[in-house]
This record gives structure tokens, sequence and C-alpha cells, in this order.
């Protein structure tokens, strides 16, 4: 943004000196065209330069209102305001952007892209194009920008472990292996796959393994200019981590697991004190549903100091204590939830489903408890976020090719406009909220 | 006497239509394809919805890759079971209830010969 201003005025400047520099007008017939020609045409190039100025301001792109939608059966993204309520430019062939998630840099002018193939795409919201690609895995699930801004971490399914970059060039600067499991049939070894990483304060990147039932905190230790990565690894934390998340202070990191009841829960202030399981029992004995799509941890829905939070395998959202980290309540839903969004000032919790009921949202009042509103907005009702502060929900529904945006107060549909096969929003605020 | 006839008769009566569907319904799982609607929406579903595993461009994800070559030496059995059943101890869910017997064979058929690679 500032560059563009910069370029701009050095522009104007170059037009009005050029006349002069320029010495093609003989010394002779220079009076008579300082008072005939010269100033009309110093008029023009000033009229040209003020237009050329306006239309330089007209473009001017403030990135703070800007968000990214992922096209996911075409590999493009969106870019959209969320002011105007609409789309602004395409960005495509950026890889199988299935699953695919968004980070911003501190100063909201680039978005990185993880894609599923492995892809990590930087993308600058102000020029609408890709500012460097790498292809850093074969298989990737996300990643998480550092608190200093300075890092790119990515998690891999194949080779699993998390790949560290530089946020500016894309150059690596840490690969982390995970656990290994085995060797394959060509004598390749294959490693756990990495799920839920995140960023943590500190300068840390914290994540889990699917494969090994572990959590790992890599940490940033800088002496003498010495740069390096040390990784301190919990064991056993419970079966199968299939995401996870860090409540928004960045205190505690909590897995959410499929291969048995409950998550595990990490507290960063107290590292010595390892991990603990909680909610222990509320699946014991009760998952019969099969699980179509994996719920979704990140942006836990947090109202007060309560959670709500997708059960597994059930039509269920819990209700968690976060001061004492127990299950006080069970909400029954329309279907297994996927994603369990907040508003901002935690009145509501949104909630959408799994297939084959990805066709509704409810939305739950967080005093009551009740289902206060349901809608269908279309087939495959995939993601929902809200803006900043909470005035509008912002809802991808897939296989309507539409995103739909909505007032949380009077549920009433705000705008909706076409993007190809529509999956995870993402907004620019992400930039400043610690675990993303 | 008559009583017990009639619940006799209508046990064998009920037995012999629960064949009848059944032999029906193998027949036209084995040789039916589904319609053209039908493979549209199955397609959309597998590389749509399975594709949040096993990726959009069936490369794979938390669940394994589903390409020609992943396949090849796999039984098509094995793979349809995998789709009605799933795996216990994976993520790998039942999708029975959701698809027929002739969906899943339609979609193992697809994935044998790498239809939509």
């Amino acid at each position: 943004m500032v560059s563009t201003t910069v370029k701009n005025r050095s522009h104007r400047m170059s037009l009005s000196t050029t006349v002069k520099q320029l010495g093609l007008i003989p010394k002779s017939v220079t009076k008579y065209v300082q008072n005939t020609i010269y100033s009309p045409l110093l008029l023009t190039f000033f009229i040209i330069s003020l237009s050329a100025c306006q239309l330089q301001n007209h473009q001017l792109r403030p990135t703070g209102d800007l968000g990214v939608i992922i096209g996911r059966a075409t590999g493009s993204i969106q870019i959209v305001n969320t002011t105007q309520q609409e789309p602004l430019a395409k960005v495509d062939k950026l890889g199988d952007l299935s699953h695919a998630s968004v980070v911003f840099s501190r100063d909201q002018r680039y978005a990185y892209i993880f894609a599923r193939d492995g892809g990590l795409t930087k993308i600058d919201l102000l020029q609408d194009r890709i500012d460097h690609r790498i292809i850093q895995s074969g298989n990737s699930i996300g990643g998480a920008i550092s608190q200093n801004g300075k890092w790119i971490a990515v998690s891999n399914y194949t080779p699993g472990g998390i790949k560290i970059f530089s946020a500016d060039t894309l150059e690596l600067v840490a690969d982390i292996t995970a656990t290994p499991l085995s060797t394959n049939t060509e004598k390749k070894v294959i490693y756990s796959k990495v799920v839920g990483l995140v960023d943590a304060p500190g300068n840390r990147f914290v994540f889990s393994l699917f494969d090994t039932n572990e959590i790992w905190v890599a940490d940033y230790i800088n002496h003498d200019n010495n740069e390096e990565w040390k990784v301190k690894k919990y064991p056993k934390i419970g079966k199968q981590p299939y995401d996870a998340l860090i409540t928004p202070n960045g205190r505690y990191y909590i897995a959410g697991l499929f291969g048995e009841s409950g998550f595990a829960l990490l507290d960063l202030w107290h590292l010595e004190k390892g991990v603990k399981q909680i909610l222990p029992n509320y699946n014991k004995n009760k998952r019969t549903l099969p699980v179509y799509k994996m719920p979704h941890l990140e942006g836990w829905a947090m109202a007060g100091h309560y959670a709500f939070v997708p059960a597994v395998g059930q039509h269920n959202i819990l209700v968690i204590d976060t001061e004492r980290w127990q299950q006080i309540a069970t909400i029954p839903v329309h279907g297994q939830p996927v994603f369990a969004v907040a508003r901002p000032d935690g009145r509501q919790v949104w909630v959408n489903f799994a297939y084959p009921n990805n066709n509704t949202i409810q939305v739950i009042n967080t005093e009551t408890y009740q289902v206060v509103h349901q809608f269908m907005p279309g087939q495959a009702a995939l993601h929902m976020s809200f803006t900043p502060k909470g005035e509008q929900l912002w809802l991808s529904v897939r296989d309507s090719n539409e995103v739909q945006v909505y007032d949380p107060t009077t549920f009433k549909k705000l705008a909706a406009f076409s993007v190809d096969s529509p999956s995870g929003i993402f907004f620019t605020s992400r930039a400043h909220q610690i675990g993303l | 006497m008559v009583r017990r006839f009639s619940s006799s008769f209508t046990l064998f009566f009920s037995l012999i239509l629960m064949i009848n569907s059944s032999l029906f319904a193998y027949a036209e799982t084995s040789h039916r394809t589904p319609s053209i609607k039908k493979q549209q929406a199955l397609l959309h579903l597998l590389k749509q919805d399975c594709g949040s595993c096993h990726g959009m461009l069936l490369k794979g994800g938390l669940g394994p890759p589903l390409l020609m070559k992943n396949l090849e030496d796999k039984p098509i059995e094995l793979i349809i079971n995998t789709i009605l059943y799933g795996r216990p101890g994976t993520a790998m869910p039942p999708w029975q209830g959701l698809l027929s017997t002739q969906d899943a064979t339609w979609l193992a058929q697809q994935l044998k010969t790498g239809v939509i690679e």
C-alpha cells in the first residue's frame, strides 16, 4: 500500500519535470511557448497527473477488511472485501485445495495458502498475484505463522513432520521430521502424520502426531545468532489426535482424540506438568455413529469461560467449563457437528454438519443452550466465519457455488455471490490472533 | 388349526417374498449400473466428500491415496467392502446406509480403472 503511493508520487514528479528536461523546444520560441502553449501544456499535464492520482487513490486497497475464500474444486482463491461484501479478485493455479487453510502476514498484506498437495503459496493481496510459490512436501494439512511473523510452519502427512520457512522468501529454515512408523516396499521410511499445528507465544509451534499419539513443542532458540529449533516431546497423549487448537489467550493446547474418548490438554505455562486427558468419558461406550467428516477444533467456540465443542461421532455439542476442564452440558443438534463457531461477543454459537446433513445450519443461544435459529442455505454448507466484530457471518455453500452473508442479529441474508465450489473462509483479522 | 395353518402360510409366503426380493436386489446390483445422474452424484461425492480425507485428486490425506496404481493389486471386493463397511480402527467410516451395494460397486470400478484421475 505504502509503496504504491510512493510510486505514484514519483510518477507525477517525472511528468511535470519531463517537459523542462526534454530540450526539444527552440530557445527563440521559448517565450511564446511559455505564454501560449506551455501553460496549457502544463495545465494538461497537471490534469492528466491529477486524474492519474485519483485513479491511483481509487485503486488503493486497505487490507484490514479483506478475506480469502478457497475455491476447492478449481484450485483458486477469491479475495473478498467484507465492508462492500463483494468479491475483488481471483488467483488461480494453487493446486489441490481440498482441506486448504490460510494464514496472514502481520501487516495483512500477504496470505499464505496451504494446499493438500504440499503447495505453499504466498499471495499479495494488494496486487492480486502470487508472490512466491513452492511445493514443500507430498501431502500437507495446514500451517501457522509464528508470533513474530518471521516464519511459516507447515504440517505434513507425506513425509510426516513440520517444515519451517522464512515468511519473506519461503526459504527452508528448519525441517522437523515426525516419529518414524515403518518402511514401505521401496524401503522408504514412513513417518507419522502431523495434525493440529498452531503457533504459541514465545515463537513456538505446537503440533500433534496422529499415528504415534504424541504432542510436540518446537521452540525457537537464538544463542549468539545461532538459530536452532528444539523439540520437546510428549508421548502417549491418547489415541489418534485428529486436530487441535490453542485457546485464544495462547495458554492451553488441546488435541481432540479420534481413537478414544476425550481430549489431550497441555498447559503451555507449565510444560513440566505434562499432558492431561480431559473429558475421558464423554464418548465411552456411546460412539455408534460413523464419522463422515472429522470435526474441526480450530476456533473453538468460547463464550465466557465455557467452550462449545463438536463431539466426535455424536449428534451433540459438548459444553466444557474451561476453568475446571469438565463437561457441564450436552446440546443435541441436527447432525454430526463439524464447526462450532462463536459470535465474537459469545452470545451465539453457529454449527454446521457433516455429510449427509450438511445442508443445515443451527444457531445455539449460549445462555439457554437452545437452538434459536435453523435454516437450510443449500447443499454442503462447509464453512462459516464471523467478521471481527461479529456484524456479519459469512457462509460457503459448496454445491450451490455460492457464498452467503448473514446478519447474525436478524438472521437476514445480506448478500450472496458466486465462487466456484467455495470452502474455507479466512479474514485478514486472523493475522492478529494467537494460534493461527 | 385354521389359525395355525394361516400363520404358517403367512410365514412361508413372506419367506418366499424375502428370497424373491433379495434375489431381485442381487440381480439389480450385479447387473445394472447407476443412472447417469446418479453416476454424476457419485463422482461428485468421491471428489468432494471422500476427498476430505483422501484428497480431492485422491492423492491421499488422512486416508490413503486412492489412485489406480495404489489399488491395482487390491481385489475389487475388498474395495467394495471397505466402502460399505469401513475400516475399524481407522478413520474410514462405513458408507452402508448412504450408498447401496450397486453404488459402491460402481465407485470401486471407477477407482480401479482410474477413470476420474
